[in-house]
Parts: structure tokens; sequence; C-alpha cells
């Protein structure tokens, strides 16, 4: 049971620590200032919902280790990430249509979470709910405005979400670890918030006049530690500080 | 004898200045006052923006989450100083594309600082304690200067920068008291960034370019070389404390000056490097462009969508 805590509180933190990761790498290089400062803003956030979900789950794990040695002390199999987090952050259509995907999915999946029998992930919940909810309304405009926006800004969106596409089965795909959370009620059946997703995304899809993609093909094993080969690099820069100076506190 | 109401623009900005009263948007001001204050004013937003990619190198290679958490709200910080100077440059009547396309096609100048490069998380640690540092001995003596916007705009810069300061300075103080590698990594750092981080003050006041108009004016408020001076004076003190050496034979306590005496920059790598030549001006000129250009798209994108939209609008009002 605590195994099982343990592991769904610690995947949700991974997916936050890998995707801001990925967005921190747009400081500095962003289309113009305000969306450096966004963006900055916004790796900002996801990194605070990692720490605090990592120290959440090292309490539960209870082997003494702390945020920074579930960030930095592991290896590629055992992050259990959604692989859509951990692709190359592409160009800003790819970015941030994958943001908006992932936003609304945040925003259901927290929502959701602020009920949890875990008070702790509850509070956490509480929090998180309200900066996806901002950065759903950021991401959800940018899709609209570069799917109608002029026709490059469409075909680079558009090209975006077929690729992107394949990678949403997975954040439905619930395992036997989201299933015994959701049936203590401290975790929510990934399958749930399928329905309320895709109806979400499809309507803005059509705003931003988007074709949906066919469902023709589905990558998974984010969750079982079965990464794309782009994880093991984004871990050795994330890692490589503590890593080459053994023991060292920063 | 009450004071005469003064028509003539010229004796009134004078009056103005020498009152210690802001000069404003809306009021008149000479157009060299102007140009200068344009100049300054566009050079230091440039720093900020182009002063992102030194430090957001170590961003995703920041040694635990919560330096990555800080360094990502620093560096946000910066670019947002970036956007409240660009709007007092604007007051001037000067437009950001403009701005921007004197930073781009290398007609305005930036911080120097930032061309050297960040080659170890010590230098993150570096630039905060010794750069921000030296800034803030700038800044605030520009609070006091005489326009009003960016007078402003200081004010709240000068708070957030107090802040990078600390930040690097214990990051500094723990690299310092950490293990051997971790203090030499520190050390390196700080002998790397010692000369530039003097060379931020600009030239011996004599061979100023612009001091003395600037100072009559009271844009700028403190000559280059009592704000340097300060700066070492702080400084030394604090590399004492951390238990690290600053990098000058000559440097030393001088009891009749009161100061600290300190050796002589190297004024041959100082024009070097403000003349394009440094380590990494390529590099950084070559990021922003590509940000700009990869960017461009992105832009023409919002502003076909907005289009889009008060069409729409205008078709439903119709």
């Amino acid at each position: 049971m605590n195994a099982a805590h343990y592991e769904y509180v610690r995947r949700l933190g991974d997916n936050a620590l890998v995707l801001g990761q990925r967005l921190s790498e747009w400081c500095g290089h962003s289309p113009f200032l305000e969306e450096d400062i966004a963006m900055a803003n916004t790796a900002l956030d996801l990194i605070g919902r990692a720490r605090m979900l990592y120290t959440h789950a090292a309490a539960l794990e209870g082997r003494g280790r702390d945020e920074d040695a579930l960030a930095y002390g592991r290896d590629e199999r055992e992050f259990g990430n959604f692989l859509m987090c951990e692709l190359p952050k592409g160009d800003y259509a790819f970015t941030l249509v994958r943001q908006y995907l992932l936003d609304v999915y945040h925003h259901r999946l927290f929502t959701a979470l602020t009920t949890s029998r875990d008070e702790t992930l509850a509070a956490i919940a509480a929090k998180a709910v309200k900066e996806a909810a901002y950065h759903l309304r950021r991401s959800g405009d940018w899709v609209v405005r570069l799917g109608d926006g002029t026709d490059e800004s469409r075909d680079r969106c558009q090209a975006a979400l077929d690729e992107l596409w394949g990678y949403t089965d997975e954040l439905f795909a619930g395992d036997a670890v989201d299933a015994a959370m959701a049936e203590a009620g401290i975790g929510v059946a990934p399958a749930s918030l399928a329905e309320g997703w895709r109806a979400e995304v499809e309507a803005l899809f059509d705003r931003a006049q988007l074709a949906l993609p066919r469902d023709d093909w589905q990558a998974s094993g984010g969750r079982a530690g079965l990464h794309t080969e782009h994880m093991g690099r984004l871990l050795a820069e994330l890692q490589f500080v503590p890593r080459a100076y053994p023991g060292a506190r920063w | 004898m009450a004071d005469q109401p003064l028509t003539d623009p010229l004796a009134r900005f004078e009056r103005t200045i020498a009152a210690e009263e802001k000069i404003e948007p809306r009021d008149w001001m000479p157009d060299k006052y102007r140009q200068n204050l344009i100049r300054q004013i566009s050079q230091h937003a440039h720093s900020e923006v182009v002063g992102q990619l030194p430090e957001g190198n170590w961003i995703t290679r920041a040694p635990s989450l919560r330096r990555k958490a800080i360094l990502l709200a620093k560096v946000q910080d910066e670019a947002g100083h970036g956007l409240y100077l660009y709007s007092a440059a604007e007051t001037l009547g000067v437009s950001r594309e403009q701005m921007l396309d004197d930073l781009l096609s290398g007609k305005a100048k930036y911080a120097s600082i930032f061309n050297y490069p960040t080659l170890s998380w010590a230098d993150v640690g570096a630039i905060g304690w010794l750069v921000d540092g030296a800034a803030i001995v700038n800044q605030i003596s520009l609070c006091r200067t005489s326009y009003g916007p960016y007078a402003r705009a200081m004010v709240r810069i000068c708070k957030e920068e107090s802040f990078h300061q600390r930040q690097g300075f214990e990051i500094m103080q723990t690299l310092a008291a950490g293990t051997p590698e971790q203090k030499a990594m520190a050390q390196d750092a700080l002998d790397r960034w010692w000369w530039p981080t003097l060379m931020m003050f600009g030239p011996h006041d004599a061979e100023s370019a612009h001091s003395q108009q600037s100072m009559q004016w009271k844009i700028k408020r403190q000559s280059n070389d009592e704000l340097r001076q300060k700066f070492v004076d702080q400084t030394a003190l604090q590399a004492a404390h951390i238990g690290l050496v600053i990098p000058d034979p000559e440097l030393k306590w001088n009891e009749a000056r009161g100061h600290y005496d300190f050796g002589e920059i190297d004024w041959e790598e100082f024009n070097r490097v403000l003349n394009g030549h440094g380590p990494c001006n390529r590099a950084r000129l070559a990021a922003r462009r590509k940000a700009h250009e990869d960017g461009q798209w992105v832009r023409d994108a919002m502003m076909a969508h907005a289009d889009k939209e008060a069409a729409r609008a205008r078709g439903v009002a119709a």
C-alpha cells in the first residue's frame, strides 16, 4: 500500500520535473521578452510542484531520501513520467501544443485530487490547480492564436498536434498503482479523466481550426520507466553536477 | 521677491534639475539629454536581456531543485527588468522595435560582462555576488537620477537585485565552506570574474566619454571611479569573510585614504571586449538573433490572429 502511494505521488513529481526542465530550456530564447518571462514563470511553477510532490513522496517512502535524492539520484528506468513530457522542446508550436494538452490534463487531475484522502496531496493539488488554471489559459490562447494565425503557424501547430497525439493515450492508461490509489480514495483513476479532457481539447482545436488527428498509433511505457532515447540525455544534463561531485552539498 | 515664472524652457529644465526635482516624459528637455538617456536606458535594458544567457546556461544543470527554482526566478526577474527599462526608454519617444534592431545589428551596446562564459556552477554564484553586487552599487546611485521614469524603475530593480546579490553570495559561501573541490571551484570563479566586474564601472573618470555631461544633468550621480571604489571596499570584506582570495596582489587597506587600494585594470582587455572581441560577444548576439528570427513566425501569427479577431468583431457589429 505504502509503496503504491509513494509511487503515485512520485510519478506526479516526475511529470512536473521533466516538463519544467524542458520548458526552462526556452529561457532567453523565446520569440519575445514577455514570453521569456512567461516561460520561466511556468517552468518555475512546475519545479515548485515537483519539489512539493517529491518531498511528500520521500516522506511516504520513509527511507530518509529528500527531494534532491529523488531528482538527482535516480536513473532513467526509475522515472515514471509520461513520455510526452520528455520530448525535446521543438519549435514554439510544439512546446505550446504539448503544454496545452498537459495543462488540460493537469487542471482536471489536480481539481480531482483536491479531495484526496491524503491531506498533504490534497493541499498540494489545491495550489497546483490554481497554477494549472492560468497555465491553461495561456497555452489555450496560444494554440488558438497559432492555429488561427498565418498559414505557417497553422501548419506548424497541426504538425505538432499530429506528432503529440500518439502520446496522449498514455495519460489515461492507468496501471496497478493508479487503480490501488483510486480505490483507496487517494488518487484518481486516469480513465475517468479521458472523456472530459477529450471534449475540452476538441472544442479548443475546433476554435483553433486544427484537425483532430486519427487515433492510429499510441506510445506507452513512461509509467513503467520505458522511456524515449531523449530521456537519458535530459537526465544527464539535469544530474551532472551532483554526480560529478558525490557527497557535496549545494 | 517671488520667483519669476520661467517661460524659457531651457531655464525651466535647468531649474528643475538644480532643485533635485524629476524631469517627466511630457516636460521639455534638451535633445541631447533625451538622446543620452535613450542610449543609457536602452543599453541597460539590453544588458538585462542578454544577461539572461550566461545564467540561463546553468538552469538545466543547477545542482539542487532549490537552486534551480531560485535561478529560474532570478532570470525571470532580469527579463522583467528589461521590460521596465524598455518601457522607461519608450517614454522618451523611441520604439521597442528600434531598440531591438539596434541591439541585433550590433549598434547598441550591452554590459560587456555578459561576454564572458559561465564555465561552472560557481560562476552563477560569482555573477550574483559580484556582477549583481556591482550593478547595485551603480543602480542605488541611479535611484536619484533626474529622469523620473528611470529613477522609479531603478527603485524597484534595486530591491530585486539585492535579493540576487544575496543569493549569489550564499552560493559562494556554501561552496567556500564545502568540499575542497567546491572551494576550488568558487575560487576559480572569483579569479575569472573579479577583473571583468571592476571593468563594469567603465573607464577612469578622466577618460569617460559621456560622464561629464551626464553628471551635470544629474543622469549620473557619482563618478565611475567613486562607484568602483565603493564596490571594492564592500566586496573585499565579503571575500575575506568567506575565505576566498581576491586575485589582486595590490589589494590592500589604506588607512590614510580610508579605502582599499587596488591594482590597475587591463584596459586593453576592456577595449577588446567592448569592441566585440570578448570570448562570447559573437555567441551572445547570435543567440539573440536566432531567438528573434526563430520567433518571427510566432509574432506574425499573433498579429494575423489579432487582425482576424478585429475583422470578425467588425463583422458582428455591422
